[in-house]
């Protein structure tokens, strides 16, 4: 896609119009005594990418556990497609078509690099189709662009990069519906990276519904349509993604002053009077 | 995509990345191979060392070893801890064991001979009583683990001292039943053998199949643009199998023959060894001893997983039993006690099942347990005590746990799962 064209979308589709495919109302989640989530709202609507940020310990990977059936809630409630849904546990997830790509991969490293992207939906499963399940695969990981060198190695072969193509290859088998990427660029090179944004488009365009966590503000600028900030476990605001650096990190620490603007603010000065010892 | 092949005509699927050398002639095959062992994915080769080692030293200390007949006699001994065996396959695919197969093979014995002989229950429903009762103590276990999260050593050493009560309880003050000698049970176990020509075509259809679904495969990958095996490569494997097959099944018929006992345990590993390998069932099993959390994530479910391996492994335990019984033509209290336990799962991580979860395979209880039957035979042949029976085998179980240990840590140095 071009810029001038993604650009023109984005003026059109602000606000996103049409139903959430998911809604979250008052979730919460507590562990023990600590509430790693308490009353999160969230909307997310077909064909549309939310980045979801937040510094570390704000409940980022907590919500997508609990949107991908590996935590329950402890209260709250998840509309899926307009109707109230439970998450009992990860095959119902996938069931309802939200697939995850976790954080960390949740790959089995004895099997291959097919069995893993087909564990759990193993085609023909009483004499499996090794064929179709190797050739479906390739086709997978050629859209991806992916440099793995053969799908029959055992992914504890792989590079973490390599893994990590095939954690989102393998959610994107089963078509699902809203697919959700946790730190999907952490691990990758350049290249990779601007693919797997790309893809994340090329998902979008096809009308899935895409929730993002990352840390890297550039990523997130590329590719989402609204960034919906947490902290310490709550919503604390929501941007588009033309918002100002500086209004991103204070919802996401917290504060307009701290360290980030601090640091900011210094090389400002430092740029204003570049020879401090000419003015003595 | 930068396209390297020569011919000029769009490279194979699977063949595009330029990196990887993919074996081409016998040569590169040897050498792929040679690389695999050094990198620690050892396989078969330490068991088929060791067998070679072992039936060398003793038909050198007492050439008996080696007669046809005395090898026909390792094979009825072997069927009925092989089978025992295959289920601990099942457990140690999953990362998980059952120490008392032996104490549920004696239970299902004691059931067999109760019921059949003091209770006049037709031969066939008393089997399928003990068999039954194998698959519900496995459930038991399977409750234990998946709602209470006994680990799975701990409930099957309660189970091991509970079932040799239930063992002793059944049989009584008596202590032994005796099987009646010319019943079908007793003779399938000691004395009934397949006619030469079944042998003989029996030994021929693993090639055969190998031959069909090799073609068939391939032609199935080359449709589809993936590489694959050359027709030679098919044959050349399909002819070693069935050249090795012959031969032993010749050399077995020289004495008594191959005796059906042994046929049904490896129909029982080639069926296992389909489940493990060619079933989602047996997907999920390798992928549950490889990670359980990421195999829950795929949406698998682990319980159900997990149950099935117990169940199975109880189940095989106790028609192992009545393989038992029917080889020693009774029940009796010493029936499943003594080295079967260890025996069992000795067999099992000697043959290459790794004790870690998520490897193995279930040729690893045939081949374990005729390594150990066979120090076993080698032993009394030499008129030694069950004393340095025990001693020796202990042994050759450490050193296949360290080969086993050694190997996996080799792997994981060399990026290999």
């Amino acid at each position: 896609m071009t810029n001038t064209e993604q650009g023109a979308r984005r003026v059109q589709d602000t606000p996103p119009a049409g139903d959430p495919v998911l809604s979250l109302r008052g979730i919460s989640k507590h562990f023990g005594a600590v509430s790693a989530l308490s009353d999160i709202d969230l909307d997310v609507r077909a064909g549309e990418v939310v980045a979801l940020v937040g510094d570390n310990g704000a409940g980022k990977s907590t919500l997508v556990k609990i949107l991908s059936g590996v935590h329950q809630p402890s209260s709250g409630t998840i509309r899926f497609q307009g109707e109230t849904v439970t998450l009992d546990d990860p095959s119902a997830a996938l069931s309802l078509g939200i697939a995850t790509v976790f954080q960390d991969l949740a790959l089995c490293e004895n099997l291959d690099v097919v069995a893993n992207i087909f564990l759990g939906k193993e085609l023909n499963p009483l004499q499996m189709d090794e064929v179709s399940m190797e050739t479906r695969s390739w086709t997978l990981l050629n859209e991806l662009s992916a440099r793995i060198p053969s799908v029959r190695v055992a992914v504890a072969s792989l590079s973490g990069g390599q893994r990590q193509t095939v954690a989102i290859a393998r959610s994107l088998l089963l078509n699902p519906k809203l697919i959700l990427l946790d730190e999907p660029t952490a691990a990758l090179g350049v290249a990779q990276t601007a693919e797997v944004l790309d893809l994340i488009e090329r998902v979008r365009d096809r009308g899935l519904a895409v929730v993002m966590i990352s840390h890297n503000m550039e990523d997130v600028r590329a590719v989402a349509d609204r960034v919906v900030v947490l902290r310490l476990g709550r919503n604390n605001g929501e941007f588009t993604p033309d918002a100002s650096n500086e209004e991103l990190v204070s919802a996401i620490t917290g504060a307009s002053n701290n360290s980030v603007s601090r640091r900011a603010g210094r090389r400002q000065a430092q740029a204003a009077s570049p020879h401090p010892e000419a003015g003595l | 995509m930068t396209d390297k092949s020569k011919s000029g005509a769009a490279p194979m699927l699977d063949r595009r990345d330029e990196r990887v050398t993919h074996a081409a002639g016998i040569g590169d095959t040897i050498r792929a191979f040679l690389d695999r062992v050094r990198s620690g994915d050892l396989g078969m080769l330490p068991v088929i060392v060791g067998l070679v080692i072992i039936w060398t030293v003793f038909s050198i200390l007492n050439p008996v070893f080696l007669s046809p007949n005395n090898l026909v006699n390792l094979l009825f001994d072997s069927s009925t801890v092989g089978i025992i065996s295959l289920g601990i396959v099942c457990m140690l695919m999953v990362g998980e064991i059952d120490l008392s197969v032996g104490s549920v093979s004696g239970v299902a014995s004691a059931i067999l001979g109760v019921l059949w002989v003091n209770q006049g229950v037709p031969a066939g429903l008393a089997i399928l009583a003990a068999v039954l009762s194998g698959a519900a103590i496995g459930y038991v276990y399977a409750q234990l683990f998946n709602r209470f999260g006994m680990p799975s050593f701990v409930a099957t050493l309660a189970g091991l001292l509970t079932f040799l009560g239930l063992q002793l309880y059944l049989l009584g003050t008596t202590g032994s039943i005796n099987l009646p000698y010319g019943s079908p049970l007793v003779r399938f176990g000691q004395l009934m053998v397949m006619p030469s020509i079944v042998s003989i075509i029996l030994a021929a259809v693993p090639g055969a199949v190998m031959l069909y679904t090799g073609h068939r495969t391939a032609a199935r990958r080359r449709a589809a643009g993936l590489s694959s095996q050359s027709s030679g490569g098919i044959i050349a494997r399909a002819a070693a199998v069935t050249i090795v097959a012959e031969l032993v099944v010749a050399y077995l018929n020289q004495g008594r023959g191959v005796p059906w006992m042994f046929g049904l345990f490896v129909g029982l590993v080639l069926a296992m060894q389909y489940a493990l390998t060619r079933t989602r069932w047996g997907r999920s099993m390798f992928a549950v001893g490889g990670n359980r959390e990421a195999a829950r994530r795929a949406g698998i479910n682990v319980r159900a997983i997990y149950t099935s391996a117990f169940v199975l492994c109880s189940t095989l335990a106790a028609f192992g039993g009545v393989m038992a019984a029917s080889r020693l033509a009774s029940s009796s209290q010493q029936a499943g006690t003594g080295d079967v336990n260890l025996n069992a799962i000795a067999a099992a991580v000697i043959g290459g099942t790794s004790l870690f979860g998520g490897r193995g395979s279930a040729y690893s209880a045939l081949l374990g347990i005729i390594v150990i039957q066979s120090i076993s035979s080698g032993l009394t042949l030499l008129d030694l005590s069950s004393s340095l029976r025990y001693m020796i085998t202990g042994g050759v179980l450490a050193i296949a746990v360290i080969v086993d240990s050694l190997a996996r840590r080799s792997r994981a140095s060399h990026g290999r799962a």
